[in-house]
């Protein structure tokens, strides 16, 4: 389990993230929303030791792990797919998948289980990631960061921009994910992306978490989402 | 074998082929290409595959040649004992600056390499009772000899340039080949996205200047034996820019690229300089239409147009 207590942070001498609470459970989805500039971002960053923590902690299966380097984190078994992709755009499908699977050495099985995963990808292995398509490239980031095996995922708008059929399969891979047990925080912005896949909503407003609702106490009509998101 | 593999023998192979037929004062440029052309690979190492743009490997280089060269001629060290104690103290003088300079990145990265380079330069300088500054020194030919091999003899040094070369260049291909090899160009790509997956920038950066720096003490001390003269000139900022540029121009992260980047500027050099005494700025017109027409240097633009299976 993942928790975040009281959690201050930034970037220099700003101050994004204020008394930031958040809990993410094994074997559940973590959907976090809220405005441009509201802290989400910064929250994963924090997660992952790429945005410095002032105060409070961040706490993985009992184990503080704010104060590592970031290049510690994911040996601990959090995974994180960025917004954007941000792929190694001249290496080749494979090689991205084992610049993956080489922090924590894992092995053929783990590579098989992820291109098991996405089969598109499997198609494109010796093909250079800049010249996959933006779904694709949203796969591979998604595959590369599972290469790691990780106890708990963060996923930042993963279907930001992509096709319908895409957005569908990797929900689909988010929802198998949650069943093979691992936790994932998602933040993303559309509400019936959140309304499928979601067991709780942290909506976050001027850098903490403002409210937390299981899936059950929300609708579309939900006035949480107008009050926090805009929509 | 590979097709990479198939390619990078056809080349040693065809340099080898080459020496039957060249004329003797290409005969010695080409020693010369080829000894350069490893300390070419090493920046690219270090720039081309890991996006560390240093301006001090220039010290690199001469760690390698003054350690050879002061050896064999102060210290009465064969040419065979000294050669590896050249590439000892290019990687070890490596290791030391980039504990200190990886602390910075980008334009300080530059500068404290700069900076680390001219305390090396003014270093030679200084002991002048040893390196006899400026003017540099000699080898003498008989120090230059390795069993049967008389380095100073056209045919050997340029067979024992191409051994070197080979050697270089086989190794540079498994290194980019390699999961170092990967991480090194992820670092490149996105310093910070690889610190996500789990790598740590500065052991991977290190790594490569260390592997740099090797190959710049390799060629500054094969240089200095095979030639016979061990000069400041080669500490000089100017030729720790020089490798930036022969890589530039062959096409930065390829493997061959090096290579084709000193020959073809040695070639523009020799043969501009026959005609005006203003070489150099037939040199700056070309690095211009380079970064106009092929940003990535020449096999970076085979690569992006035509063969993109090139390593």
């Amino acid at each position: 389990m993942l928790e975040l207590a009281e959690v201050d942070g930034g970037y220099g001498a700003v101050q994004v993230l204020r008394g930031l609470g958040l809990s993410a459970k094994a074997g559940q989805i973590t959907c976090v929303m809220g405005r441009n500039g509201a802290g989400k971002t910064t929250m994963l960053l924090a997660i992952m030791g790429q945005v410095r923590v002032t105060a409070g902690r961040i706490v993985l299966d009992g184990q503080p792990i704010h104060h590592l380097p970031a290049h510690e984190v994911p040996g601990r078994g959090i995974g994180y797919v960025p917004q954007g992709r941000r792929l190694f755009g001249p290496l080749t499908v494979a090689e991205n998948i084992e610049v993956g699977l080489m922090t924590r050495r894992k092995g053929a099985a783990t590579r098989e289980h992820v291109l098991n995963l996405f089969p598109r990808l499997r198609e494109r292995l010796g093909q250079t990631a800049s010249t996959l398509s933006g779904g694709e490239q949203q796969m591979l980031a998604i595959a590369r960061a599972l290469c790691l095996e990780p106890a708990v995922l963060l996923l930042d708008e993963p279907t930001e921009g992509l096709q319908p059929s895409m957005i569908t399969l990797i929900r689909e891979t988010i929802l198998s994910l949650k069943a093979a047990g691992v936790a994932v925080v998602l933040v993303e912005q559309r509400v019936d992306a959140v309304l499928s896949v979601a067991d709780h909503v942290a909506f976050v407003s001027g850098g903490r978490v403002a409210e937390t609702l299981p899936i059950s106490a929300l609708t579309s009509e939900s006035p949480q989402f107008e009050r926090y998101v805009g929509v | 074998m590979t097709r990479d593999l198939a390619l990078h023998l056809a080349v040693i192979l065809a340099l080898a082929g080459l020496s039957m037929v060249l004329p003797p004062y290409h005969h010695t440029n080409t020693a010369r290409i080829l000894l350069l052309a490893v300390y070419a690979m090493g920046y690219n190492i270090a720039f081309g595959y890991t996006g560390l743009l240093s301006l001090g490997h220039a010290l690199f280089f001469g760690a390698g040649m003054y350690a050879t060269g002061l050896l064999t001629h102060h210290g009465g060290w064969s040419a065979l004992a000294a050669l590896p104690m050249g590439l000892l103290a290019g990687g070890a003088l490596a290791l030391a600056i980039g504990l200190l300079a990886l602390r910075t990145a980008g334009v300080s990265f530059m500068i404290v390499t700069l900076m680390f380079a001219q305390a090396g330069y003014l270093t030679v300088m200084y002991f002048t009772s040893y390196t006899r500054g400026e003017e540099g020194f000699n080898l003498a030919r008989a120090s230059r000899v390795i069993g049967p091999l008389d380095l100073s003899q056209d045919s050997t040094r340029y067979a024992v340039a191409l051994a070197i070369f080979g050697a270089a260049l086989l190794g540079q291909l498994v290194l980019v080949r390699s999961r170092l090899g990967r991480v090194m160009v992820a670092m490149r790509e996105n310093e910070d996205r690889s610190r996500m997956l789990g790598y740590d920038p500065f052991r991977v950066k290190l790594a490569a200047l260390v592997l740099s720096g090797v190959y710049a003490g390799t060629a500054g001390a094969a240089y200095g034996v095979m030639f016979g003269y061990v000069g400041a000139s080669f500490v000089a900022t100017q030729f720790s820019i020089l490798p930036l540029l022969w890589v530039l121009l062959g096409g930065a992260g390829t493997t061959l690229g090096p290579v084709l980047g000193v020959a073809l500027m040695f070639y523009l050099i020799d043969i501009a300089s026959s005609y005006t005494t203003a070489h150099l700025a037939v040199i700056g017109g070309a690095l211009l239409v380079l970064v106009l027409f092929a940003p990535r240097g020449v096999l970076g633009a085979v690569r992006e147009r035509w063969v993109r299976w090139l390593p």
